[in-house]
């Protein structure tokens, strides 16, 4: 089986994060793997382990992006590669999923991509959906169990979350999957492999080395961001006549500040 | 390039969901501001009812796909069908999904443009429609605009937007599209059971108990309990009832301070606090808690504290967003009717 | 001079941090309050590779530096002294001191297990009569044929009950003028006929722990399990806490770190007087006190792993590192208990426990006091370092990283 997991980098979700003139900063706090995708790189790990194969794990970023790869590799992966160009700066998500399918397709005769659920910064839980469709494979999200797989007869069925109740859906192989963290218990990085991982050269591929001519431009602008105000802590007393009549104010209260 | 903005109506198994009329709700704002028709976009085997409904709820039409291979929702053919009907489009908007969410990626991928899930606020300003969203677990939003690209894709938050109540009396086109579909590849094999339960760390909403829940005087234990401390558990416990009762409501979770679990009246995996977990909601309600700075290590980063209790005076009060002074044995079981109706209607 | 830790010490000390929070912080309170250690530690801590961290891998262990060691015994103790415990008695004073003066048979039969977790080691030195005053044990080890015929009793052993082997310094030659060169070490499996142990209860801190005596009444012991030669079991002792008195300096400094981390959070919350109590000079004068001690404390503890990678000997700056971080520390959690008010008095909190923890390290593994005796020799030229025998290998990673 061959698998790959795409990875991204972000900061620790501890961090104060601020913004000045639209720049997001963390201050000091590291860079790290997104937590969801360690989910992502565990469940690649443990179908290799029972399956045999390799799992490679890919990553988007700027040329010191290596982390999250550094922190797949400690984790047991065979391989990381790290996408970066210049001119991928500012990219879109129909940019960045045009090129992590450009990179699954340069590590070639790929059975399975895995994504975690979502990144802790932006938060859109888009990729694997969209990388799936620009591959034309199967898109398998908010997995929470892979039931089966079988390499040779290029099948797989999972258990999916959804709002409704779990999903069970049997899909041909090559499919993109995108776990919850109900999936598993990521392991911790071993010592080999962090002394492996703090050694390993990671390559570079850069979008001449993808085959891409043109990138998607983005389709969308961000001219915003900013903090939300401030709440302020002074407390609004709800009274009324009866029980019942201060819980409807409080209920309506609450809907129309959309707290609920 | 027409100016329409489509609202896709999500449903499962034929049961729409509530907040597809919110999206036909700000669909509706929209077009108020920007001129086009609200168009409804209902997919599925057998769908005319849930446009007729949609267009109750405000859409100007309606445009339907009843295929055999859109019996099961699965996104792949589920975007070979929206993506005919959204290509010349203004704008395309979602209601939140697990099933939205694929549609609206794939969707946007087949037609180049951008898509903007858990929006939780629009705006129109000069014509230029800006959606804001938040990033990094809500510390900070962003506002979105469309570039050159056409339809703009957006999905909306649950209840951040408001629907317009139905009305059988508005009309509108119903109109069936018929464009080409590929068989999907997967294929769904069948459901199980939702949860029961929600994870007190994980939660979005959480209502937690102090040892004021043990205080009912109006209760009166079954004759077999005599023993004083027995029957201050036994009230505890019909109290957290009223509790669970509202976090059900809410789809929360039920937490408690550590004076209610070292009482006994709940087991210590629901103790929100220094010792006990330390959470992070959009609304924590607590309830009969005064709010000892131990357990507000718990839980002070919660979006927004309600606090009801007897105790004016509680500290809580002064982490609250909004405060009740009465008795949670009566507020609390009122409080979860208000929501019922307002929540399930 | 590159004071900068490279890449994978982070990484290392990141992946250690992981564990001890996730795994062990939520249940130790409960394991502090009933004076038992959580069966889980031990094992977890040897799947993971955790006690051979700075074996070599050809014994068993992970290859990593001696400053490895000194980074995880940090985090370790940044979340419960009695998982540094662990590092210091099973490896420092059994695994580190097997690998500076064991045979070849020996660290195959006892250090390859050791570092890989399948067993677990202690080293049994203190007596109930005997403690500084190491000269003066009395257990004996009498000479007959091919073994040795133990008696005597070993007391404040970390692990006596939960350990399969331990490292015993007893008195062989009695007759001897200088009491010193009449001792010799030995490996015991402590489940050899004749030897008794038992738990000790009732300790002020390290209760999440276990400390106990060992008793042993004509215990055989093998020539083969014989540490060094006759006569040499002071220097193989001393030896032994070299490399245990480093992981207490090391665990120490974590213990700062999270008296300050957990002072600085509690200040940010509390007010009084209409601010956060962080703005208050009195309090802000106790966060910086902390924070430069922290930091001396770790320069001194990286300085003796430094030295140790080198090969050099290190006792003084061992001594130096164990003497301030521990002394640092009480100081660090009582203030922190101070910062607190009230609430630092109850369990709810975590600063009393450290406060308690860190009173023991101000006496075991060469009490301060001893620390201090053994600066004024070095100071006054009164002792100089010969070259042992055996010597702790240098750090070589091509050599530790062989398979």
């Amino acid at each position: 089986m061959k698998i790959v997991v795409c990875v991204k980098q972000t900061p620790d979700t501890a961090a104060t994060v601020t913004v000045e003139n639209g720049v997001v900063s963390w201050g000091d706090a590291p860079l790290v793997i997104n937590p969801w995708d360690e989910y992502a790189v565990e469940e690649a790990l443990r179908i290799k382990e029972q399956q045999g194969g390799t799992v490679a794990a890919i990553s988007l970023g700027p040329e010191d992006a290596r982390e999250a790869l550094k922190h797949a590799l400690a984790m047991g992966c065979d391989e990381a590669v790290l996408i970066s160009d210049p001119s991928l700066a500012g990219l879109d998500s129909l940019g960045v999923s045009a090129v992590l399918a450009a990179g699954v397709g340069k590590v070639g005769d790929v059975d399975l991509v895995c994504f975690g659920r979502a990144s802790v910064d932006n938060d859109t839980g888009i990729m694997g959906s969209q990388v799936a469709r620009r591959l034309g494979w199967p898109a398998l999200t908010l997995v929470s169990k892979v039931v089966s797989i079988d390499g040779s007869s290029k099948t797989i069925e999972v258990e999916r979350m959804l709002e409704e109740g779990r999903q069970q859906v049997s899909s041909t192989l090559p499919a993109v999957l995108s776990v919850v963290k109900e999936i598993n218990e990521p392991r911790y990085p071993s010592f080999m492999g962090i002394r492996k991982a703090s050694k390993a050269e990671i390559p570079v591929w850069t979008t001449s080395d993808l085959g891409i001519g043109e990138v998607p431009s983005p389709a969308l602008a961000w001219p915003e961001i900013y903090a939300p105000a401030k709440v302020e802590t002074k407390c609004e007393f709800i009274e009324g006549d009866s029980a019942e009549a201060i819980a409807a104010k409080l209920a309506d209260r609450l809907l129309e500040e959309k707290v609920i | 390039m027409t100016n329409d903005i489509l609202v896709y109506i999500d449903h499962f198994k034929g049961d729409p969901l509530p907040a597809s009329w919110e999206a036909v709700g700000a669909a509706r704002k929209l077009a108020a501001d920007l001129g086009g028709s609200v168009v409804a976009v209902v997919l599925g085997a057998s769908v005319s009812d849930l446009a007729a409904a949609a267009i109750a709820h405000g859409a100007d039409g309606a445009r339907i796909v009843e295929d055999p291979l859109l019996a099961e929702f699965r996104p792949e053919p589920y975007a070979d069908a929206l993506k005919t009907i959204a290509a010349n489009a203004e704008m395309l908007i979602f209601p939140s999904s697990g099933r939205t969410r694929e549609l609206a990626a794939m969707v946007a991928v087949d037609l180049e443009t951008g898509v903007a899930p858990d929006v939780i606020e629009l705006e129109v300003i000069d014509g230029q429609v800006i959606a804001t969203r938040p990033i990094y677990a809500g510390k900070l939003l962003s506002k979105i605009v469309a570039r050159d690209k056409r339809p703009l894709i957006l999905a909306l938050r649950s209840r951040a937007f408001p629907k317009l109540d139905a009305d059988a009396s508005r009309s509108g086109d119903i109109v069936t599209v018929e464009p080409e579909i590929n068989a999907p590849k997967t294929e769904v094999k069948g459901y199980s059971d939702a949860e029961v339960g929600v994870s007190l760390t994980d939660a979005a909403v959480i209502v937690s108990g102090g040892r004021g829940i043990s205080n009912n005087p109006k209760l009166s234990p079954p004759a077999e309990i005599t023993d004083e401390k027995e029957i201050e558990v036994w009230k505890a416990q019909q109290g957290f009832k009223l509790i669970e009762a509202l976090a059900s409501v809410l789809g929360g979770a039920v937490g408690a301070s550590r004076a209610a679990v070292d009482a006994g009246y709940i087991p210590y995996a629901h103790q929100v606090g220094q010792t006990g977990k330390v959470v992070s909601p959009d609304l924590y309600i607590a309830c009969g808690i005064s709010g000892a700075i131990q357990h507000l290590a718990g839980m002070r980063t919660s979006k927004t504290i309600v606090a009801i209790n007897k105790d004016g005076d509680a500290p809580i009060f002064k982490l609250a967003r909004f405060g009740v002074v009465g008795d949670l044995h009566e507020v609390v079981p009122a409080l979860t009717e208000a929501f019922k109706e307002r929540l399930q209607g | 001079m590159d004071f900068g830790l490279s890449q994978e010490h982070e990484m290392v000390r990141r992946m250690v941090r992981d564990f001890a929070a996730k795994e062990v912080y939520p249940g130790i309170k409960e394991a502090d309050r009933n004076q038992e250690m959580d069966p889980q530690v031990l094992p977890r801590m040897g799947e993971l590779g955790i006690l051979g961290i700075c074996i070599p891998v050809r014994y068993g262990g992970q290859g990593m530096d001696y400053l490895s060691l000194g980074l995880v015994c940090e985090e370790l103790e940044a979340v419960d002294t009695t998982l540094r415990v662990v590092m210091s008695v099973h490896t420092g004073l059994a695994s580190m001191t097997l690998l500076q003066w064991g045979s070849e048979d020996q660290k195959r039969r006892f250090l390859t297990p050791l570092a890989k977790g399948e067993l677990i080691g202690c080293g049994a030195f203190s007596e109930p009569g005997a403690g500084s005053d190491f000269s003066h044990i009395s257990a004996a080890g009498k000479r007959k044929g091919d073994s040795y015929v133990l008696n005597g009793e070993k007391m404040w052993i970390s692990l006596a009950t939960k350990a399969d082997l331990a490292m015993v310094t007893v008195r062989t030659n009695p007759e001897i003028e200088k009491a010193s060169a009449g001792l010799t070490t030995f490996v015991v499996e402590l489940d050899r006929p004749g030897i008794t142990r038992g738990d000790i209860h009732g300790k002020l801190g390290v209760r999440a722990g276990s400390t106990g005596w060992i008793s042993f009444q004509d215990v055989e012991v093998p020539l083969e399990n014989r540490v060094g030669e006759e006569g040499e079991g002071f220097k193989v002792t001393m030896s032994a806490f070299d490399s245990g008195r480093y992981t207490v300096a090391a665990g120490a400094t974590g213990l700062i770190r999270a008296a300050l981390e957990a002072s600085l959070a509690y200040a940010r919350e509390r007010n009084a007087f209409g601010r956060p109590i962080s703005d208050h000079q009195l309090i802000r004068q106790k966060l910086a006190t902390m924070r430069r001690e922290y930091e001396i404390a770790r320069l001194l503890y990286l300085q003796a792993g430094w030295l140790k990678n080198a090969g050099e000997r290190n006792t003084l700056e061992t001594s130096f590192a164990k003497h301030f971080a521990t002394d640092a520390s009480f100081r660090a959690a009582s203030e922190a208990i101070q910062i607190h008010g009230a609430y630092g008095f109850s369990d709810e909190y975590d600063v009393e426990r450290y406060m308690r923890n860190a009173r023991g390290a101000m006496i075991y593994e060469g009490s301060n006091e001893i620390q201090t005796l053994i600066q004024a020799e070095y100071a006054l030229k009164e002792r100089q370092d010969k070259p042992l025998r055996m010597e702790m290998p240098a750090y070589d990673a091509e050599i530790w990283q062989a398979g």
